[in-house]
């Protein structure tokens, strides 16, 4: 078998794969504004990806606020302010553990079912037997997963904030011996409106990347059982790798908007 | 239209008129280095049934994908009901293809939906009452003769329970053409007569057009040698020297090319060699 690299080829796929991914994202946010509108379908998926997700967010979250309280603890008591740990775990938590643990833990669940399903859905035609019904895909099934994860994964990181700051409660007053009350009044009176909107602003858009990567990986699933398999691992790979990277830019550009350096 | 043996390369230009459901124009279709229609020329009369044949990889299944939008050629045109479907956008095709029905080769049902919600689908989609969607979807399930697998999921029925079906989803809205790819492919004998029947039943009750692809020749002979008894609710075969025009064609395809089309008598009668060895399989 010839076995041959053309970086042209390469560049020219990789180009045609944002550019439908990008026309993809965009049809799925055009067709909230069109009808006919799935709403049974949205509240399906809310069901299936908001609670089907809390009790890994909620345990993922819970369990990180205790790691980030022991471990700010330990360099914290070293200059004698660990009684700032409360402010130190709420911040963290709030800013960015929260909205990026949920975002990864939701693409880790939902970015895999989403590619798994669609992809199988196309390689035994079924995707074409619905157009072939007169039924548009994106609508029907794209952008139900859309609204459904942004809006969940929302709520999903109030309240995996909400769990990381009381794991990091169950340290400070468990392990710290600090008094659990003042834990909760120092983290609570150290945030601000920039840093409850950071905190908020960002599963809005973690959750739009988690549904249309997973459902573009699926939509592109090619080669059978074997293609489905591929689609789920990258999809969940790219759903990952691209909270991560964009998470970055997205607290630059809220850091700028908000003059909260 | 006339038949011919002889390969039919750049057939010319067939105009489009109302008596036609479906007409392809020089139509030229590549998979990247692929050719797999070459200059592709048709029509499907109103009322008319045309199965095509060729071997695997002839470009069969394409022409039915073709004829419902799911693909665009890389040149010709292509009208379906009046309407040009390669200068469409894919949201027009939406209202299009709700005129039209397609039973895929392997049925693709819905799997996560029950056999009613799936033959339901369109219905459910056009928002019809319930009442009225459960009655109908009975009707077209003891139309299909499975009015007892209502609540079953398609992971429970046999192969050819689901592509009978799949045919229930596709005639539910009775659709003015209907594309059926290979509905007896991979079935035994018995179950593939049934379905011919059904395809027998419906051209003949419904005088519906339909394009049918098929590998197997002994289904496509039935349909042009067989007429639906509706008193006796069952398919027989025309007497022995009675004439009944049933509308059925023929297409053969080969090397991307049509390379006959006529009816079941000048097939038969094929001077063609590749036809002639076709036959003989």
């Amino acid at each position: 078998m010839e076995l041959t690299f053309s970086p042209t080829e390469f560049a020219k796929s990789k180009v045609l794969a944002v550019q439908e991914y990008s026309l993809l994202a965009w049809q799925s946010i055009a067709n909230i504004f069109r009808h006919p509108r799935y709403i049974a379908d949205t509240l399906q998926q809310a069901d299936i990806i908001g609670f089907g997700s809390l009790p890994i967010v909620l345990a993922a979250c819970f369990f990180t606020g205790a790691a980030l309280a022991l471990n700010s603890a330990a360099s914290l008591s070293r200059f004698g302010a660990i009684n700032v740990i409360g402010q130190l775990v709420s911040v963290g938590i709030v800013r960015e553990l929260g909205p990026v643990l949920a975002g990864l833990v939701v693409a880790g669940r939902n970015s895999s079912g989403m590619a798994s399903e669609l992809g199988s859905m196309i390689v035994t035609e079924q995707i074409d037997a619905m157009r072939a019904l007169g039924t548009d895909p994106t609508k029907k099934l794209v952008t139900p997963r859309v609204i459904s994860t942004v809006i969940m994964l929302f709520f999903l990181t109030i309240l995996g904030d909400f769990m990381g700051l009381l794991g990091g409660g169950a340290v400070a007053s468990g392990l710290l011996g600090l008094d659990y009350n003042a834990y909760w009044s120092s983290a609570w009176q150290t945030l601000v409106f920039s840093d409850v909107f950071m905190g908020l602003t960002k599963p809005l858009v973690f959750g739009f990347i988690v549904a249309t990567i997973g459902c573009y990986f699926g939509l592109s699933a090619k080669g059978g059982t074997q293609g489905v398999g591929r689609a789920t691992t990258e999809a969940v790979v790219a759903a990952m790798i691209l909270i991560i990277v964009i998470d970055v830019f997205v607290t630059r550009f809220l850091m700028l908007v908000l003059h909260s350096y | 239209m006339p038949s011919s043996t002889q390969p039919l390369e750049n057939a010319g230009t067939i105009l489009d008129s109302p008596q036609d459901a479906i007409v392809f124009e020089d139509v030229r279709l590549s998979f990247e280095s692929n050719l797999v229609l070459d200059g592709v020329s048709f029509s499907l009369a109103r009322g008319e049934t045309k199965a095509i044949f060729g071997v695997s990889g002839t470009g069969k299944s394409t022409i039915l994908k073709l004829a419902m939008g799911l693909l665009k050629p890389d040149s010709g045109r292509i009208f379906v009901l009046g309407s040009e479907v390669t200068a469409m956008k894919e949201e027009e095709l939406f209202a299009l293809r709700r005129k039209l029905g397609m039973v895929f080769q392997e049925s693709a049902l819905f799997d996560s939906l029950t056999v009613e919600e799936n033959v339901a689908f369109r219905l459910m989609e056009e928002h019809v009452p319930y009442e009225e969607i459960h009655q109908r979807v009975l009707e077209v399930l003891r139309f299909v003769e499975l009015e007892h697998t209502v609540n079953l999921f398609p992971s429970e029925l046999s192969g050819g329970m689901r592509r009978r079906v799949a045919i229930a989803r596709a005639i539910i809205t009775q659709p003015e053409v209907l594309l059926y790819d290979s509905p007896t492919g991979g079935l035994d004998p018995v179950t593939s007569t049934t379905i011919v029947e059904l395809l027998v039943k419906q051209r003949d009750v419904y005088k519906t057009s339909a394009l049918l692809v098929t590998h197997r020749l002994q289904d496509a002979f039935i349909m042009a040698t067989h007429a639906f008894n509706s008193a006796a609710n069952k398919m027989e075969p025309l007497p022995p020297g009675m004439h009944r025009n049933l509308h059925t064609n023929f297409i053969v395809l080969k090397d991307a090319k049509i390379i006959f089309r006529g009816n079941a008598a000048e097939l038969v009668h094929s001077d063609n060699e590749y036809i002639r060895e076709y036959l003989s399989q």
